[in-house]
């Protein structure tokens, strides 16, 4: 069976294939080279050695601002999502009256698109700071915590239905056993459940991190950067070194294989950590 | 009777974050139906009396952005894309599972590497390649598309397909059938339940993306997509229309609620898979 499918080839997989080196394998290689070269479109290319990542690493770049900015966003947004997320997910597998209702809504904000909730929120925001006489960009504050805000009412909701399929595959039996042995709540959650959705977690964990190192919508419409670049986070930063700057282009690819760099790091402590912990189980 | 106290506490716990939830989206909608001078001075005022403005708004933003072409431009690309991406990343998927050689795994490593690599990676280069091979318009965009979501579609359809067992396959072989006879009649109908949750998270990616439609297909063509042209209402004038923009943001956010309400189930059940597959 094996021989006679190995024939088909061609019509199994070149599409694919095709489609895949136009969007992924001759733009990766041929981005990979460019950083290092002096270019502005990729036939006057000329290479410069390491002098882009010189330059991107600078002082005057933004690209160290962005990253500890990225850096700083992406940890606080992974802690407040997961523990929003788990909570109203532990509160809806109480079986109360409602439960799907809740879920329905809570869920909602997620399947709507970066630029859309950007603006949606950045004009609630302007709104309630409209008294103060300011408005989100006046202050790196508010677009930080706005950012912030933004991130939760986005991505609660995703990560709250795979708490909740977690929670959900518990055996019954499991959290009476506990009880019998008199097990407060607390203990309960903490020496039953928790351990028990420990994949969920980590997969959460994953999906929140990821998204917000690469976020770039959000970014881009809630506050633009501003004020002065200073809520600039790296996917917009090398975006802007990209399209704001004529000559800029083998910096800001520079900048491009660093980020790549960064994500795959954490993608791969990701997945040796979730490997010790099936070891374990 | 304790129970019952806290059970009552919870709900209204939960009442309150559905409205957090919804506020914002009210919001946007209030401000929708008031004249666009007052929205920033009277943001929380229902549009009542002077205030309300009708469709105003509506009329405007719509004349403004073209965003019911956009819209049409949207479920183009979302649709074929999708449908191309189901059917190709399929097929290779089982092929690359059921063809055990060096190649295959390599083409397979290379897909689910893909996944990882952030879009900027590859994006100066991707539309100097697009431009190259004329392929800034919706078709282009559907094959660029199909390759940038190959990775994760094939991961998760070779996932489903090291299940399925080989007996089936080899029966209806021995029946006559050749490999796309067994692929198409046997093994795709099986891998239905996984083609629904990768389209699913493909639609929920393609309709909202923003920056590869937007240095694609650009600014200055016919065929923007909704986030292209919401973006273009607020960052090309300067003293913006806040009315246009309301309207504009609830226009886009309407397909997405229906969407939602009638696939609602699928899409649910769609990311717990997926997140766990992924």
């Amino acid at each position: 069976m094996q021989k006679t499918l190995k024939r088909y080839f061609p019509i199994f997989v070149v599409p694919t294939l095709i489609a895949f080196a136009f969007a992924f394998v001759i733009p990766f290689i041929e981005g990979v080279y460019l950083s290092f070269c002096k270019f502005t479109t990729v036939k006057n290319a000329e290479w410069i050695g390491l002098d882009n990542y010189v330059t991107a690493l600078s002082q005057g770049e933004g690209f160290g601002h962005s990253f500890w900015v990225t850096a700083a966003f992406t940890v606080i947004s992974v802690i407040t999502v997961n523990v929003f997320a788990f909570c109203i997910a532990l509160l809806l597998t109480r079986k109360l009256r409602g439960t799907n209702f809740f879920r329905t809504v809570f869920f909602l904000p997620n399947l709507i698109g970066g630029i859309v909730l950007g603006y949606t929120w950045q004009q609630m925001i302007d709104a309630i700071l409209y008294k103060h006489g300011v408005t989100i960009v006046s202050d790196f504050k508010y677009g930080f915590i706005g950012l912030i805000i933004l991130m939760n009412w986005q991505m609660v909701g995703y990560m709250m239905i795979i708490y909740i399929a977690g929670l959900q595959n518990i055996p019954t039996e499991l959290i009476e056993a506990a009880k019998i042995d008199g097990a407060t709540s607390m203990q309960t959650l903490f020496k039953v459940k928790i351990p028990m959705v420990m994949p969920s977690i980590t997969i959460c964990i994953f999906l929140t991190l990821s998204n917000s190192f690469k976020l770039f919508d959000q970014n881009l419409s809630l506050t633009a950067g501003a004020p002065l670049h200073e809520t600039e986070m790296l996917a917009l930063n090398i975006y802007r070194t990209f399209y704001g700057r004529v000559g800029y282009e083998g910096v800001g690819q520079a900048k491009a294989v660093m980020f790549f760099i960064i994500v795959t790091a954490i993608a791969v402590i990701q997945l040796l950590a979730t490997r010790s912990k099936e070891v374990e189980q | 009777m304790e129970k019952k106290k806290s059970n009552i506490l919870i709900t209204i716990v939960l009442c309150v974050l559905t409205v957090v939830v919804l506020f914002p989206l009210y919001f946007i909608l209030m401000n929708s139906f008031k004249g666009k001078f007052y929205i920033s001075k009277q943001p929380f005022v229902l549009p009542k009396g002077e205030l309300f403005a009708g469709i105003t708004n509506y009329v405007n933003g719509l004349e403004q952005t073209g965003l019911i072409e956009a819209a049409g431009w949207s479920f183009f690309i979302t649709i074929v894309s999708v449908a191309l991406i189901i059917l190709f990343t399929s097929m290779t998927a089982y092929y690359l599972t059921r063809v055990k050689s060096k190649p295959s795994s390599l083409i397979y490593y290379l897909f689910v590497f893909s996944m990882v690599v952030p879009f900027q990676m590859v994006m100066f280069t991707m539309v100097d390649l697009a431009d190259r091979f004329h392929l800034r318009n919706p078709l282009g965009m559907c094959i660029l598309y199909l390759g940038f979501g190959a990775g994760l579609s094939v991961f998760m359809f070779a996932g489903f397909v090291k299940s399925i067992p080989l007996e089936i396959e080899e029966a209806a072989m021995i029946d006559g059938c050749n490999p796309l006879q067994t692929y198409f009649r046997v093994v795709f109908p099986i891998l239905k339940p996984t083609a629904i949750t990768v389209a699913i998270l493909n639609v929920m990616w393609i309709w909202n993306d923003f920056l590869l439609p937007y240095l694609v297909i650009g600014i200055r063509t016919r065929y923007k997509t909704i986030p292209v042209v919401i973006q273009m209402l607020v960052g090309t004038n300067g003293n913006k229309d806040l009315g246009a923009l309301m309207a504009m943001l609830v226009l886009s956010i309407v397909p997405i609620v229906i969407f939602y309400m009638a696939c609602q189930k699928y899409i649910i059940e769609g990311v717990v898979a997926g997140a766990v597959k992924g």
